[in-house]
């Protein structure tokens, strides 16, 4: 395939992503980093789950979590995931107006959690004084949380990234493959948030 | 870009070339030279420790100067050399061993190496700044977070850096040696140093996060004030010990399963005979990298885990030594009868059988949880740990440095002065560290600087200090031999062991699209299919087309620069917060550069069939 053909395929196949050898090996090789990935958080839940009663007679989580907030978060980051498979399956069909929209909405959706995810940090450090310094229970929980949030700042950096750089151009074999692993890596964000609600929030507070 | 064109380049373009290249063969001899060097430091930190403990009570260096030399050696060995040579085996030889043209990631290919580079220097440059990392290379905490000074800083920010460049080298042969096979290359007719290699870095892929994380948490101890190692704080220093020894363990077999492969490759290529129990081999290869993850707490017996754990862990560990076994004896069964000849790789090869043997059998000792509180911490663990990485890893590395050199280089090294060096390395290992067991049983502890008079600890420690200039004689003598083979050696034909791989169906160096045709693969040893049946070259797949090659880039230097960079922030803002300033700078660096590579299209370039044509008729 020439590098005519693959910025300007004359038909999009059903699965863009994974026409070219490029793509193959992106999509095998990013599986496989989420592979890592997994041990990496899996460590960091280990930790936590060491550490998570070691307050230092400061705030627990008891004391501290509420499941309001996090249930609306839950949802942000969950509807976020349901709206890039949309965004994905518009990329199947070849209409990349709808992918953008989708993704654009998948970014609005990251956003606001990140907005809840900061104003909940803050309000444990100034209602509080639960730091990252004040107990270990403290380094951990805010090391596991704030290891997710990075990743999504950095899903949302990508996302805005792959969308202004491609929003002249469309959809081509070149780029499918981005879009695509960037949605896997997105998922994966929102099935580590599953496991956090659970073992950090659920368990915090029953 | 012809390859006429390009062997007519001054100095200053080919430091260019290297520092932008994305060819793994390049790659792989960068990989080379780096390891090679951090071999040399960690080798001259070997010698000073020995000297130091040639008498009881000497001075040769100050206690202080003595932990940063155990420290820096453990962890040069392990991650600035032994990894990194590895990796240019994988390098220049698994992509020819598939029959592919490049690998399935180049420019991460070259982002890995320049992580691991600049975080091996970074942990150097300790030694600069009044002290390297002074609390061994296991680093145990609180010793590690309590330790003064920036030594442990640049411990963690360097196994960091490099850290993420290995995880990424591993990611990149996963997926090469899964995409990127020539047709007919089964998985079932992989050479075993591939197989060993897809393994390996399977290992890389599921072991490095564990490190990457305690290495956080270190970092946040040491200079962000959390209290994840710091009971005051309610934390639990233990919690460092199981992350590092998840990835810990892992990461012997990560070294060694490739030297295995590298023995594979050189006991049949010499004996004249397919690999003994091939399905085997790759069974056991397998089964020992799934155990590796199983048996971490081995090494944390005397923690006091209780007496459930360690039964449970001693039982999985001597179940290792079950697939292990079955590697001897296949390694055995390949040169019994066969056609044997006995050059320097060979040789290595038979060294390794016995030694590696031993080390196993120390490490059923070992593994019986109720005896190793008597080994614990003794130089019996030291003469074990030994046996196996030095008597399996780095004879398998100066083994592969001999069978491959004409590959990469495209000449042999010297036979005779190959065996000096094997005579001399051997002799020196055996007397170095066979001894040691005995000062351990006898109760030498491992890493004290001194040691008492009249303690029966004096003639041992005198014959091991000779046996390690023999193997620093030894290591002068394949520099020599280097450098001779490089100036006077003769060219080689791309097959000058008459061997059975892809890798000698092609020129030796190889061009740098590997093979003109794709090779048709038709069973294992594909290259010897096709002699016994008379053909003198591998049957290509495909007629000569136009070849797709990656672009060289700049950017994976520039990543790893910035990453370097920050370093110094993330280190020195602990004493003065201005230095968030080189932090920002450092990761606007790197993040710039990861940006410029998402956006701008590198889409490769082609070499053209008629070029290609030319080449031939040109030869």
């Amino acid at each position: 395939m020439s590098d005519h053909d693959i910025l300007n395929p004359k038909e999009m196949p059903h699965d863009p992503e994974k026409a070219t050898l490029e793509g193959k090996n992106k999509f095998i090789g990013f599986w496989f980093f989420l592979g890592g990935e997994t041990v990496l958080f899996a460590s960091l839940f280990g930790t936590y789950l060491a550490l998570r009663n070691s307050t230092n007679n400061g705030p627990s989580s008891e004391d501290l979590f509420g499941l309001g907030l996090v249930f609306i978060m839950t949802m942000l980051l969950l509807t976020s995931s349901l709206t890039s498979v949309y965004a994905m399956y518009h990329m199947k069909n070849n209409d990349f107006k709808k992918m953008q929209v989708w993704l654009g909405i998948t970014v609005a959706l990251g956003l606001a959690f990140l907005g809840c995810e900061i104003y909940e940090f803050y309000h444990y450090i100034h209602g509080y004084e639960f730091t990252f310094r004040s107990s270990a229970f403290g380094s951990a929980f805010y090391t596991l949380v704030g290891f997710h949030g990075g990743h999504v700042v950095f899903g949302l950096l990508w996302f805005i990234a792959l969308m202004i750089r491609n929003a002249k151009r469309g959809l081509n074999l070149y780029n499918a493959p981005k879009y695509y692993i960037a949605s896997l890596y997105w998922h994966f964000i929102d099935v580590v948030w599953v496991f956090i609600f659970t073992v950090v929030y659920l368990m915090g507070v029953l | 870009m012809s390859t006429m064109v390009a062997n007519q380049k001054g100095f200053g373009a080919k430091i260019w070339d290297y520092l932008t290249t994305v060819d793994h063969k390049k790659i792989a001899i960068l990989y080379l030279v780096a390891g090679g060097f951090f071999f040399l430091i960690g080798g001259l930190e070997a010698l000073a420790i020995r000297w130091q403990l040639v008498e009881p009570m000497n001075d040769f260096v100050s206690s202080g100067f003595y932990n940063e030399l155990i420290t820096m050696h453990g962890t040069t060995m392990i991650f600035l050399a032994a990894m990194p040579l590895i990796f240019a085996f994988m390098n220049a030889v698994v992509p020819l061993q598939i029959g592919a043209r490049d690998v399935a990631f180049p420019f991460l290919n070259s982002l890995g190496f320049w992580l691991f580079l600049f975080g091996g220097i970074m942990l150097n440059v300790g030694w600069f700044t009044g002290g390297a990392a002074d609390a061994g290379w296991t680093a145990y905490a609180p010793l590690s977070t309590t330790s003064p000074g920036e030594g442990v800083d640049y411990y963690v920010l360097g196994l960091q850096i490099s850290g993420a460049g290995t995880l990424i080298g591993g990611i990149n042969f996963l997926v090469t040696i899964v995409n990127m096979r020539a047709p007919g290359m089964t998985y079932m007719r992989m050479p075993l140093f591939t197989w060993t290699a897809f393994v390996a870095s399977a290992l890389i892929l599921f072991a490095f996060p564990a490190l990457t994380v305690g290495l956080f948490l270190m970092m946040f101890d040491r200079l962000f004030d959390s209290g994840f190692f710091d009971p005051s704080m309610g934390g639990n220093s233990v919690i460092w010990q199981h992350l590092f020894w998840i990835f810990g363990h892992p990461e012997v077999y990560i070294l060694v399963l490739p030297a295995f492969g590298i023995f594979s490759e050189i006991f049949s290529t010499f004996s004249k005979k397919r690999l003994f129990g091939y399905t085997a081999m790759v069974f056991a290869t397998v089964l020992i990298a799934f155990f590796g993850f199983m048996v971490w707490a081995h090494h944390m017996f005397t923690v006091g885990l209780g007496p459930a754990a360690n039964s449970i862990f001693a039982v999985a560990t001597m179940a290792i030594a079950v697939p292990t076994g079955i590697k001897i004896f296949n390694w055995l069964f390949t040169l019994w009868g066969g056609s044997i000849t006995i050059n320097t790789p060979m040789l290595w090869g038979l060294g390794f059988i016995p030694t590696f043997t031993v080390g196993g059998f120390t490490g059923v000792m070992l593994a019986a949880a109720a005896a190793d509180f008597q080994y614990h911490d003794t130089y019996f663990v030291v003469a074990h740990f030994h046996y196996v990485i030095v008597g399996g890893v780095v004879f398998g590395l100066i083994a592969g440095t001999h069978y491959w050199w004409p590959k990469m280089f495209g000449k042999v090294l010297n036979d005779k002065l190959g065996k000096v060096t094997f005579w001399l390395f051997f002799t020196g290992f055996h007397l170095t560290f066979f001894i040691q067991h005995f000062l351990g049983l006898m109760g030498m502890p491992r890493r004290y600087w001194v040691y008492l008079e009249d303690q029966g600890l004096n003639l041992g420690n005198m014959i091991s200090t000779i046996g390690a200039l023999l193997m620093g004689v030894g290591t002068i003598v394949l520099l020599y031999n280097i450098v001779v083979t490089s100036i006077k050696g003769e060219k080689v034909s791309g097959d000058p062991w008459d061997g059975r791989t892809l890798e000698w169906a092609i020129p030796s160096p190889p061009p740098h699209y590997n093979f003109k045709q794709t090779p048709l693969v038709r069973g294992l040893d594909p290259l010897w299919v096709e002699k016994s049946e008379g053909r003198k070259g591998i049957t290509p797949a495909e007629p000569l087309d136009d070849i797709h090659m990656p672009n060289g880039s700049i950017l994976p230097f520039i990543m790893s620069l910035g990453l370097f960079i920050a370093g110094f922030g993330f280190i020195y803002q602990k004493y003065d917060l201005s230095w968030l300033i080189v932090l920002f700078i450092g990761m606007g660096i790197t993040l710039g550069a990861m940006l410029t590579r998402s956006l701008k299209d590198d889409l490769g370039h082609h070499i053209h069939k008629e070029d290609l044509e030319k080449e031939e008729a040109g030869e």
